[in-house]
């Protein structure tokens, strides 16, 4: 068994909260992980992006291989089209639908979903509306967390656990609203995928 | 046995505390700086009181270590590539000297150049210094190396490299921990000449130098990171040197690599290995991160030999970092994407942030000089080195650093007058200073704009050195007082701040303006690390 993800977004975004959980969740499991960040420069406002590698026996590369990731998992959309080449023939692009538009020539969003919506397998929700709605306005990257939880082959309670893990120091209200967002975000894909 | 999922950089800084070190010494550097800043907030290395403050910058950070070694007591040292070249003076001395306590300098390059200015190779300082350069291939390996490192520079009393690249460094994985070592006690050297490299010494210890090579080669034999795995496909021999060894295993998941592997981990080059490798196989493929070092040493320089492939072959990209695909072609495997970029993807660079002092400075500056045209303003290393880019347009150089000042002085001398340098405030503490006495004691015709954010900000918000003693530095090297001016980087000085750099540029000799507003994720930083504080 294993599980490719490319996470990606913008720096400051905060994508490597989420490669955080996946990464305890797999840890508890016994499974082996590796997982690549990006540093340095392109945190300021470029685009970031992390490879997170699951296996059941120990993971050679820090790098996932061209048409190796099972899920794309981004939480600004034109950066979800970035590494496409990235994703295998059968792989899901779970993106988040809020633009980050910090360059003079950031494209139209309707030629973005266009793009989005050729692919096979994708699912584009509105992470940030969700969370607002939820009273949450920070806990977007728990809903795309959710959103892309159907692919991640981790169970409801070991992803849930992974989130008490890793927020506990912070208070129980605060890990209630994190899982509260992660729900409403599986919630999204559990219905898209029904449909499909 | 439990594992801790650490960052190559974080397992370093635990390998090393584990070790027994008394002292880590460091300038900020990406992508070296976390191992430092794990070892700062480490509870072990706090209760330890490990030395464990940041340095001015890699040559004081390096020769501080060397201090400790020569008290007796276990240093990691730690950099950039980039850094190296700073410090390449003590280093190559010390190759020399020797060490007393062990001495272990972990490097991190930069291949592809994600936060640097070249992609330079630092085994070729190994080699140049002729000392081990220990490469790991992942994050359990950066631990042991650092682990048992001090004691290998112990056991040859020379100091030994700890290569890494970005990707190890950057990359998590589960790393097992060992028992705690004691730390040395305070020792003199044995012999109280051997740090005074006067001629006569130098000679003698330079002898014992190279006579120590053969010993060196032997421990690369036996090394446990080194390792000769026979498979039967003699039609090629793959050499992995480090993390592409895990490049090359990517490509064969689940099953055997056909071809018999040399994992090179642990320099000078294990000779055996490499000759019995030669001997048995057609052609020789070199998998290394970085620039051709082994390549280009196994390479006949006629053509006579046996083909080695690798950069310089063309059998991979010369330059840029490696990875599973890249290795995957020079094995002649099918390398396939699905899905393409789509056009409408627009790149997206990294910029100042929003709020940020250097914003207004910026444009402050582009004013003041319009009427004296482009082409004057030296810059130098730090975030403001996006000044660069759309819609500041407002730097011209940026090559290392100091480099603003000491540019802009020689330009200067050309006659281009006035010129700028732009340096941040940790830059200039440096190696901006000295290059400011030269324009001092020539009364050279430049303005120096200190970017004083309070903090080493590119690397993440580190407390700079220069904190609190700018306009003494400056007054105390000699700037005239009234010629060292202060402003606060905000739109609504904006007016003020065009008028100060017009008058300064007009100025015939040294002016030092410096734009003082703390960095903002710095503020940020520190709100944040308070409230952790207060949870612990």
């Amino acid at each position: 068994m294993k599980i490719d993800i490319i996470l990606a977004g913008v720096g400051g975004q905060g994508i490597l909260s989420i490669a955080a959980i996946v990464g305890a969740a797999a840890i508890e499991k016994g499974l082996y992980l590796k997982q690549a960040e990006t540093h340095g420069m392109s945190q300021r406002g470029g685009a970031v992006v992390s490879n997170l590698r699951i296996a059941d026996y120990p993971v050679s590369s820090d790098l996932i291989p061209l048409g190796g990731a099972d899920v794309i998992l981004s939480v600004e959309p034109m950066e979800s089209l970035r590494y496409l080449p990235y994703l295998t023939k059968n792989g899901w692009l779970v993106t988040n639908s809020t633009t980050f538009e910090n360059i003079p020539d950031y494209p139209d969003f309707t030629e973005i979903e266009k793009e989005i919506n050729k692919l096979p397998h994708a699912v584009l929700l509105d992470a940030d509306k969700i969370a607002k709605e939820l009273g949450n306005p920070r806990g977007s990257n728990m809903v795309m967390l959710g959103a892309a939880s159907p692919f991640l082959h981790f169970s409801d309670q070991e992803m849930e656990k992974a989130i008490e893990n890793i927020f506990r120091r912070k208070g129980q209200d605060v890990v209630d609203l994190n899982i509260n967002a992660y729900k409403a975000g599986r919630a999204v894909s559990d219905k898209l995928i029904k449909v499909d | 046995m439990s594992r801790n999922l650490l960052l190559g950089v974080e397992a370093i800084g635990q390998g090393a505390i584990d070790g027994g070190i008394s002292g880590v010494y460091a300038y900020p550097g990406t992508p070296s700086t976390e191992i430092t800043e794990y070892i700062q907030i480490n509870p072990e290395a706090v209760r330890r009181n490990i030395h464990r403050q940041w340095s001015s910058n890699e040559k004081t950070a390096y020769e501080a270590a060397l201090g400790m070694s020569y008290a007796g007591k276990r240093a990691l040292v730690c950099m950039k590539h980039v850094g190296l070249n700073v410090a390449a003076d003590p280093f190559m001395n010390s190759c020399v000297t020797g060490v007393h306590g062990g001495l272990v300098l972990a490097v991190a390059d930069d291949p592809s150049m994600h936060s640097s200015q070249n992609e330079q190779d630092s085994r070729f300082f190994g080699k140049f210094g002729m000392v081990p350069v220990l490469e790991p291939s992942d994050q359990q390996e950066a631990y042991d190396m650092v682990y048992e490192g001090f004691e290998l520079s112990e056991k040859l009393q020379l100091p030994v490299i700890l290569r890494i690249t970005t990707r190890l460094a950057h990359s998590r994985s589960g790393v097992v921990n060992r028992p705690v070592k004691p730390e040395n006690n305070l020792k003199l050297p044995g012999n109280p000449k051997q740090f005074l490299l006067l001629p006569a010494f130098a000679r003698k210890y330079y002898q014992g130098l190279l006579g120590k090579q053969s010993e060196m080669l032997q421990l690369s034999e036996k090394a446990v990171w080194n390792r000769y795995l026979d498979n039967p496909d003699k039609s090629l021999g793959i050499i992995c040197c480090g993390i592409a060894y895990n490049y090359l295993m990517e490509n064969y998941v689940g099953q055997e690599c056909p071809y018999p592997v040399v994992k090179v981990s642990q320099y000078p080059m294990p000779e055996a290995m490499i000759k019995k490798l030669e001997t048995s196989c057609d052609e020789i493929l070199v998998l290394e991160e970085g620039f051709p070092l082994v390549e280009e040493q196994l390479s006949d320089y006629f053509g006579k030999g046996k083909k080695i492939l690798g950069r310089l072959s063309g059998a991979l990209p010369r330059a840029g970092e490696l990875n599973p695909d890249h290795v995957a072609r020079a094995l002649g495997r099918e390398v396939k994407s699905s899905f393409q970029v789509p056009g409408v993807v627009a790149n997206r660079p990294p910029a100042l942030c929003q709020g940020c002092g250097h914003q207004d400075v910026y444009y402050a500056l582009n004013v003041a000089i319009e009427e004296i045209g482009r082409g004057r303003v030296f810059s130098d290393i730090g975030c403001y080195t996006l000044g660069a880019l759309q819609p500041y347009n407002s730097i011209d150089t940026c090559v290392d650093m100091g480099a603003s000042v000491t540019m802009a002085k020689g330009a200067a001398d050309a006659g281009l007058i006035p010129s700028f340098a732009v340096i941040g405030d940790s830059t200039f503490t440096h190696s901006g200073i000295t290059g400011l006495i030269d324009c001092v004691n020539e009364n050279t015709n430049v303005t120096v704009i200190i970017l004083d954010n309070e903090a080493v900000a590119m690397t993440g918000g580190q407390e700079s050195s220069a904190k609190g003693k700018i306009e003494d530095i400056c007054a105390g090297v000699g700037v005239e007082p009234q010629h060292i001016r202060l402003v606060v980087p905000l739109k609504k000085n904006h007016d003020e701040m065009v008028r100060v750099i017009s008058e300064e540029m007009n100025h015939p000799g040294v002016s030092v303006i410096i734009a003082r507003r703390p960095c903002i994720q710095k503020i940020a930083r520190d709100k944040r690390e308070k409230a952790r504080e207060k949870e612990a």
